[in-house]
């Protein structure tokens, strides 16, 4: 047979050298261990050395069992229903801890704990973010970005194994990011939380991610990068330059948790929300356009709408975004300058956002009858519109009058998630119902019903979630400048936060029904997964369970 | 003219280079000026480190991210002034290694919260806010009155931030574990060495009700009760020339 020649009788070498690095850090790991006298580092010490013992031993017993002896001409998609895998997981548990943290503030007495400290808002603040913006929206563009560069260059991943350690890798940073936010491990920079060792250590497998999607776009049998790798490849280089330089810190000691940042007070803050806002503008936005150029015109069977527009909102969306940061620091004491060029080139923002969403929108031209027929299809084009509302909101929000009503209340809370639930969220659930089947090799999902229950749960949800924080946002913020006629400040700071609870309520409750369809969809994946295999595939009969034979 | 982005589309290299020259720009453009510009910070007279207390209280509020519901930030408008003090100066954070603006009002601004309340006050709000505040939503924090003060790291805490620009001398360094028990104990005197290496102004005493430990929670109220009081606005002038840009 001519696939046995591809598959290599010995353990290769990427194998042995992703043992030994393992085995390295588990030594590492040990040693911090053993010899700090942080309790906090300790506790962290004593993770990665589970994890590094725990990686040792499943890769001893994958080389005995010759499960790294994998097949050269095939694609290499073991990873990427890793990622799908882990997506969903995330995603359901990133949701979770956000409707319980809505419910924190709706019903403080009912949801806190006083002998439960870890489980305050304040520390679950921060696992709510990461783990739905990089645990769910990090895994679903790890995978679906390997998906992508495999089809669209027509080579195998790069790399050998090392795929599996981008994959493992970014798991473990995400287990030592949450585990650190309940402990109290952070740093306090929003959507940077995790200290300097977590940070190195995403950095080392970052790198390892970069290298595997160049390595692959190296070997590609295409003449041209697909567009869609132009947003992927933006992403991952965009975020490491933002990693290292919002995280440079000087830690208290080798062995000690704590690190303070080497920037202070106006620079940092300048520095934070170049950052922040480009965690939004590269990884939910740049990272997820890519997954929109590929899935959304693979699905509907129709090419991108305009080439050229995809080149001139691709170059002109990296270049801007970069400029919106100091939008989030109106009449601070950062220099007015700064303001004005953040402000100014947020609103410029606005026509490389929308050029995105128009060539999205207008790929679907002759199959816009799929929206009526394909729920999958009908969840990505209200990604994209969601995509097209928020990227409106923005520079609204940015523009200096309207930011001093908006700045410190609910209303940004509502944008965020008018992005995060609708485009970000809804762009990678219908990315996934796509991955499912053809992963697993199935004709179709187990059912377009729940998929469409899914579809209308969630969208009620969202609706709620952000007109609730609509009206709550721009109501605290008029309270708070509200004036007697005698001239004197109408409402202390505890009557806005009373005034709240019925949107805060509502919140919640839109946040449950987004995380149901969640659930719903996982429980329909989970279905699709365990359905009889394409005809085409080559699994035994036998292994197909009778009773799903139809009837006669 | 399309015919060029070829180059981009056939050729990684020339597309990583496209991609970091055009992401570099806004950044340098608009980070680089504010660390060689003078006039982004204004120094005012009063702003000073913090002691060790108040530096372990401010790695408290960290770890329990106050930051998430609290801004630090007061901003020049009628209302902000009115209701919280004077507008922030970038001067009084130019010692926070992180910064602790913040970007959400769940609660109050506490850029100037120093002295507004008393140490009991604190207390009880921290342990349990509702019994003061009963419509308040802010998480109970009973457990750092239980917890003692980790200080083992104190003097390394103040080396690191010696690193990072802040101007501790070898003399508070040396004595920084003295000058955190010093801060905590009531009958300290009024002229102690505490006071002499940072300000006659520093709050000293017990600070969460039990005098006979050093919790967690007598560094956290240090902390607040410093927040906003460093600079003396009874003698700072907006209108001076030098404060004007």
């Amino acid at each position: 047979m001519q696939t046995t020649a591809a598959i290599q009788d010995k353990t290769p070498t990427d194998v042995a050298a992703l043992f030994l690095t393992v085995a390295g850090i588990a030594v590492l790991a040990l040693l911090g261990t053993a010899f700090t006298d942080d309790p906090a580092f300790r506790f962290h010490g004593y993770i990665m050395t589970a994890l590094a013992v725990l990686a040792l031993s499943a890769m001893t017993i994958g080389v005995s069992n010759g499960f790294f002896r994998s097949d050269q001409s095939k694609y290499a998609d073991g990873v990427i229903r890793a990622g799908v895998i882990a997506t969903m997981f995330w995603g359901v548990i990133g949701m979770t801890v956000g409707v319980l943290i809505a419910a924190q503030l709706s019903w403080p007495n009912i949801f806190y704990f006083p002998e439960a400290g870890w489980l305050n808002f304040g520390r679950l603040r921060p696992l709510h973010t990461s783990g739905v913006i990089f645990a769910f929206g990090g895994n679903a563009l790890i995978c679906t970005s390997f998906w992508v560069v495999q089809r669209t260059t027509k080579a195998r991943l790069a790399g050998g194994v090392w795929p599996w350690f981008v994959f493992w890798g970014y798991q473990a940073f995400i287990i030592l990011a949450a585990t650190g936010y309940v402990a109290g491990i952070t740093q306090s920079k929003e959507y940077a939380e995790p200290e300097w060792y977590v940070d190195l250590w995403l950095t080392i497998v970052w790198v390892a991610y970069l290298l595997v999607f160049l390595g692959t776009l190296w070997k590609r049998r295409e003449p041209h990068i697909y567009v869609a790798n132009w947003f992927y490849l933006a992403f991952i280089i965009t975020i490491a330059v933002l990693h290292l330089v919002n995280n440079a810190a000087i830690p208290v000691g080798l062995l000690e948790a704590r690190s303070y940042s080497v920037f202070s007070g106006v620079q940092d803050a300048l520095v934070q929300w170049w950052y922040g806002h480009n965690a939004v503008g590269f990884f939910l936005t740049a990272g997820f356009l890519g997954m929109m150029y590929y899935f959304v015109p693979k699905r509907v069977e129709r090419p991108v709408y305009s080439y050229r527009l995809s080149i001139v909102h691709f170059w002109s969306l990296i270049f801007i975004y970069i400029w919106a940061g100091p939008h989030h620091l109106h009449f601070t004491a950062l220099p007015q300058w700064a303001q004005t060029l953040g402000m100014t080139f947020s609103i410029m923002l606005w026509m490389p956002s929308w050029g995105g969403m128009i060539n999205g929108l207008m790929t679907l031209s002759g199959a816009w009858d799929k929206l009526r027929t394909d729920p999958v299809v009908r969840m990505m084009v209200v990604a994209i519109a969601f995509y097209g509302m928020s990227t409106f909101e923005g520079p609204l929000m940015s523009i200096r009058t309207v930011n001093a009503l908006s700045h410190y209340t609910d209303w940004t809370i509502g944008h965020v998630h008018s992005g995060a639930l609708g485009w970000v969220g809804f762009i990678s659930f219908g990315a996934v119902y796509c991955l499912v089947p053809w992963l697993w090799k199935k004709d179709r999902l187990y059912s377009n019903a729940l998929v469409e229950w899914h579809f209308w749960i969630a969208t009620t949800g969202i609706l709620l979630y952000i007109t609730a924080m609509w009206v709550s946002g721009i109501m605290e913020g008029l309270m708070w400048r509200e004036y007697t006629p005698d001239g004197f400040l109408a409402n202390s700071f505890i009557e806005t936060v009373a005034a709240k609870h019925v949107e805060n309520v509502i919140r919640t409750i839109g946040g449950l029904m987004f995380l149901t369809g969640t659930v719903i969809m996982s429980y329909n994946l989970w279905r699709t997964v365990r359905m009889p295999s394409r005809a085409d595939a080559s699994v035994p009969s036998s292994t197909i369970p009778p009773q799903l034979q139809p009837a006669e | 003219m399309w015919k060029k982005h070829e180059k981009f589309e056939r050729h990684s290299l020339w597309l990583i280079i496209g991609i970091v020259v055009t992401v570099s720009i806004g950044g340098l453009v608009e980070i680089a000026p504010l660390f060689w510009v003078e006039s982004t910070i204004e120094e005012v007279e009063g702003v000073r480190p913090y002691t060790p207390l108040e530096l372990a209280g401010r790695d408290i509020y960290i770890s329990e991210g106050c930051y998430n519901c609290h801004s630090q930030m007061i901003r020049p408008l009628r209302d902000e002034v009115e209701r919280y003090g004077h507008y922030s100066l970038a001067a009084e954070s130019m010692y926070d290694h992180p910064f602790q603006w913040g970007s959400k009002r769940t609660g109050p601004d506490l850029a100037r919260v120093g002295g507004k309340y008393s140490n009991d006050w604190h207390r009880d709000h921290l342990i349990n806010p509702r019994a003061v505040v009963p419509e308040s939503n802010m998480p109970p924090y009973r457990f750092l009155a239980d917890q003692d003060l980790d200080r083992h790291a104190i003097q390394a805490k103040l080396q690191a931030m010696r690193a990072v620009g802040v101007p501790y001398t070898k003399d508070q360094i040396a004595n920084a574990e003295a000058d955190l028990l010093a801060q905590v104990d009531p009958y300290a005197s009024q002229t102690s060495d505490l006071r002499r290496r940072y300000d006659a102004r520093v709050n000293q005493g017990d600070f969460d009700g039990d005098p006979n430990r050093l919790t967690k929670l007598d560094a956290l109220i240090a902390y607040l009760q410093v927040l906003g009081t460093m600079v003396d606005f009874r003698t700072y002038q907006a209108e001076n020339p030098e404060n004007l840009r």
